[in-house]
Order: C-alpha cells, then sequence, then structure tokens
C-alpha cells in the first residue's frame, strides 16, 4: 500500500462501523466471534474499550489474543495465544449449548425487519437459479444460546430486505414473544450496526428502529438503503466520532493481518 | 491395525466409487494431499462430508467426482465463495449436487453420534430456522424427563474417514495436537479410517490438548509431509493465507481451475511423491 493513511481526525464508513460495533462490546465478558468484521470488532474492542473480553472462535479457541486480524477462524495464532483449545463439538455443546457465552457477534448476507438472518440462498429473479451463499456455520446456536447478539453489516437494499428468501438464524421472528415460544434461551438480536447508523429492536413489537446515525449520515440516507419503510426512533442520537485511540488501535490491527 | 503405506495405496485399497467419506480438519490439517490422490485416481460418485468443505471440496467437486455434499458451512474463509461448490449447486457444472446441509453444532452432532453407535444425536439447535425443511437427518424428539422439544439429528457415519495428523510412531498410533476440530469424532465414526502424517516417530510425546489415535481404530498411516497444504500442521507448518486468496480468481473460472488440476494434481511432479513413503 503506497497512499499515505489518513490523519486520525478522518475517518472512512467502515471505520465507523467497525468502531461503533467494538464500542457494543463494552462491559461484555465472553464473545463468540464470527469472522470478518465481527472479529475486527471484537478484537479492536480488546485494544480499546474492553482489554480483558474473551475472544471464543468456533473452530475452538476460547481466550485469543490474536496480534493480527485472523483470516480465517482457524488461523494458528488464535490457538496459540488461546487459554484453551477445546474440540469443535465441546464447543458447541458445553460452551455454547453451555449457556457460557454473553455475546455472539455476527456478520450477514441478508437481514430483514426482525434481524432474522439469511446466509443460505437467495432468489435472483425468473428463470435464474437460486444464488447459493456459504450456509449456516455457527449462527442458528449462536444467536440461540448467547446471552444476546450484535450484527455488523454494510447498509445497502441488498442486505437490508423486506422479505428474507430464507431463514437461516431466527433473530426475533415476527415480534416480541416468537424467541420464547421457540424455547431460544437467549435475548436475540439487541443492536445491528451498520456503516451509516445503529438498529435497535423495539421492545414493543421486536421490530429494528434506527436509534443512531453516525457523524455526516442522514435519516433519508439511511432509509434510502434499507429495504423496507424503516422506522426512526423519535429522538435519533448520533455515534460519537472515533477518538485518534480507536483508529489508531484499528488501523494498527489491519496492518498486522496484512503482513 | 494401521499399516504404513504409501498414500497411492492406501487411497486405492480404501476408497471407492461411491462411497461416503469424511475428510475432516476444521481450517487446520486439512489433509489435501489425499484429496489429490482421489482425484488423481478418478474415484468418482462420492458423497463428501465435511463441516466446511473449504478449497478442499471445491476441487473434488470441481473435479466432478462429488455427487453429494453433506456439510454446514461452504465458504473460502475470510476470502468469500468456493466458486466450484457454487457452480456445482446454481448451474449443475460439471454435474448436479445433491445437498444435505446442517448447522455447525449439527454436524458436530451427528458425528458425535456417529462415533457413540446411536442412530441419532439430541441439541438444542435450528430453532426457527428453515433448514430442517430442507434435509431428511433434522427432526424434533421430546425429551422423556422435562417434555423439552429438542432437535435429533442422524447419526453421521461415513465408509471413510481422511484426516491429516502431526505424527505417527511405526506401530501406526496417530498423535495430533493444536485445533483437532472434530476429528476423533469422525474418525470413530467411519468404517475405515486413513491418515496422513507429517512425520513418523520412534515415540509419541504426548501434547497438551493432544488427540491420541490408537492404531487398532485405524486402517492406515500415509507419511505425507505437507499434506495439509494451504492448510497447516501446527508445529511444522503455517496457513498459507495467500493461497486461499490466490485460489479465489483461480476457482472463478472453469477453464483456470481446469488448467490448475491438470498441472497441480494430476501432473506428473505431483503423483511423484505419494508413491513414496511406505518405508519412511
Amino acid at each position: 500500500m503506497s497512499e499515505a493513511p489518513a490523519p486520525e481526525t478522518e475517518f472512512t464508513r467502515d471505520e465507523l462501523m467497525e468502531v461503533n460495533a467494538a464500542r457494543a462490546l463494552a462491559g461484555a465478558k465472553t464473545c463468540f466471534v464470527g469472522i470478518g468484521l465481527p472479529s475486527t470488532a471484537a478484537n479492536l474492542a480488546r485494544n480499546t474499550v474492553n482489554p480483558g473480553l474473551v475472544l471464543i472462535y468456533e473452530s475452538g479457541t476460547i481466550g485469543s489474543k490474536p496480534t493480527a486480524l485472523p483470516l480465517s477462524i482457524g488461523d494458528g495464532e488464535l490457538a496459540e495465544t488461546a487459554d484453551a483449545v477445546v474440540p469443535v463439538p465441546e464447543m458447541f455443546n458445553y460452551w455454547l449449548q453451555g449457556g457460557r457465552i454473553d455475546v455472539g457477534f455476527l456478520g450477514a448476507a441478508q437481514v430483514d425487519r426482525y434481524a432474522n438472518i439469511n446466509t443460505t440462498v437467495v432468489n435472483r429473479g425468473e428463470g435464474k437459479p437460486e444464488g447459493r451463499l456459504p450456509g449456516a456455520g455457527g449462527a442458528p446456536e449462536i444467536a440461540s444460546n448467547c446471552g444476546r447478539v450484535l450484527m455488523v453489516l454494510r447498509h445497502s437494499t441488498r442486505n437490508f430486505v423486506r422479505a428474507l428468501d430464507f431463514v437461516t438464524t431466527l433473530g426475533h421472528g415476527a415480534g416480541p414473544k416468537d424467541r420464547a415460544a421457540l424455547g431460544m434461551p437467549g435475548a436475540g438480536p439487541t443492536a445491528v450496526i451498520t456503516d451509516l447508523g445503529v438498529l435497535r429492536p423495539d421492545p414493543a413489537t421486536a421490530e429494528l428502529v434506527l436509534t443512531e446515525l453516525h457523524p455526516g449520515v442522514t435519516v433519508e440516507q439511511v432509509r434510502a438503503a434499507t429495504g423496507w419503510e424503516l422506522r426512526v426512533a423519535d429522538q435519533v442520537g448520533t455515534t460519537a466520532p472515533p477518538t485518534a485511540e480507536e483508529l489508531a488501535a484499528l488501523r494498527a490491527l489491519k496492518a498486522a493481518g496484512k503482513r | 491395525m494401521a499399516e504404513i503405506r504409501s498414500l497411492h495405496d492406501a487411497v486405492a485399497d480404501l476408497i471407492h466409487d461411491g462411497d461416503t467419506v469424511a475428510m475432516e480438519g476444521f481450517t487446520h490439517l486439512i489433509p489435501f494431499a489425499a484429496a489429490h490422490e482421489i482425484i488423481r485416481q478418478g474415484i468418482t460418485d462420492l458423497t463428501l462430508a465435511r463441516m466446511t468443505p473449504d478449497v478442499i471440496y471445491d476441487q473434488l467437486i470441481g473435479a466432478g467426482l462429488v455427487k453429494k455434499l453433506i456439510f454446514s458451512w461452504g465458504g473460502n474463509p475470510g476470502v468469500g465463495s468456493l466458486h466450484r461448490f457454487r457452480d456445482a449447486v446454481e448451474n449443475g457444472w460439471p454435474r448436479p449436487l445433491e445437498l444435505d446441509e446442517h448447522s455447525h453444532a449439527g454436524m458436530a452432532n451427528r458425528y458425535v453420534a456417529g462415533a457413540s453407535k446411536l442412530p441419532f444425536a439430541v441439541l438444542r439447535g435450528y430453532r426457527g430456522s428453515d433448514i430442517p425443511g430442507r434435509t431428511d437427518t433434522v427432526s424434533t424428539v421430546t425429551c422423556p424427563f422435562t417434555g423439552e422439544k429438542l432437535a435429533a439429528v442422524a447419526a453421521l457415519n461415513p465408509d471413510v474417514t481422511v484426516i491429516h495428523a502431526q505424527q505417527a510412531d511405526r506401530a501406526g498410533n496417530v498423535q495430533l495436537w493444536g485445533l483437532t476440530g472434530v476429528q476423533k469424532e469422525a474418525a470413530l465414526a467411519a468404517s475405515r479410517v486413513l491418515v496422513t502424517v507429517e512425520e513418523i516417530v520412534d515415540t509419541l510425546e504426548p501434547r497438551p490438548g493432544g488427540v491420541v489415535l490408537p492404531t487398532w481404530v485405524l486402517d492406515a498411516v500415509a507419511h505425507v509431509p505437507g499434506g495439509a497444504h494451504p492448510s497447516y500442521a501446527t508445529g511444522y507448518s503455517v496457513r498459507d493465507n495467500a493461497f486461499y486468496q490466490a485460489w479465489d480468481p483461480i476457482a472463478r473460472d472453469r477453464e483456470a481451475f481446469t488448467q490448475w488440476i491438470e498441472t497441480h494434481v494430476r501432473g506428473a511432479g505431483s503423483a511423484a511423491r505419494t508413491t513414496e513413503g511406505a518405508n519412511a
């Protein structure tokens, strides 16, 4: 990379998303980390708002402390720096299903207004084959069994859709009672952090509501990037701009990951 | 008892057309060299099981050897899609691919049931998901003690499980360590087991968190140093992340893929080493 790094008073939309996703982990004890954006957020949280956060990866690592962003959930550094490495059936049965993990941090290909997730197949229109996505991975049980769920993904009408083509992972179903009716132990999604702002479920309806905008973003921009008529909180807040420390930590993690 | 054999002979004897084969290794210790030997021998009509199909199954699927895939997450970790997998599912190229799709928790428990020689395993899973509507290997059972409805997943008992490990001794006992994934369950669930190893040693020294598979649950051990590349073997190699990234444009294009397999898998140089090793 030959271009000079941006000064720490300038930041991208992605950096706003990543910094705010990390902040959402303040106070958490343990986090089951998905790869990609959730992993960026969780590692940034360890270097900023939550140094004691226990990172858990589905490959079997508990308490990973990587110095560089891993490419995969099975990079060697995750195991070498872990407090414990356990087999995969144990991870899912004893630790996740056992209710030991506070926060599940997930990405998604498609999300609907109740924070249900599709990562399986998408309808690409008449006469075309279904578009194939990777599938469920750990998400259905992470979303069910962690104390709560955070989601991070870029905001566009392609991702934030009126109706999912397939429900891979249940968020809130179609209302606030659906999780309990299905016997799902955890509280489900409590925040969706995007590159435009933050959405949170309305406790009365479980529908996602825009509660915060990132600096410089308008409500109209978020509405235009959402595939349903997005509800907006009466008082929409603005997220604090990233601090110099947050940006430096984020950029250092990413630079180390490219080495 | 495991015989120490060449990879060529072990694959030829243990893996047959039409078999259900699990080649496990959760990101770590993926048995790539054995998959390449399957491609060279043209063993076909396979049902492949694996939690994360990864590049290893992208290669087998693209080579036209796979009729069905049992899995839970089919991507190139950290990079993007598995393009050969997608092309087979979406367009039937080079042949249609039947899917039996699960979550990770479900797949892990299918192997647990298989190793336990139980017909199924139970878990608190798949709740609210559309996945059970697409497979006949997930159902529901009622707990006889509490009345709770739980997911039941059918046991997975492969004809053959293939794994890669760090070490074997000369009697064919095997030890692996680092991320040990679901390999113990996949091995004990199978009718036949082939293990490729980095090194054959006089004595296995116990490793923290290590999994030891005694020779009498295995059928063959083959000495294949580097046999997990581009994945890795803790203590011997690191994950070749650059290869995973380079795979994306190769797999995206049918011609480029076919050329890559011809050059790097079917090519003479790659075949030579697999006939060695029986007496290493």
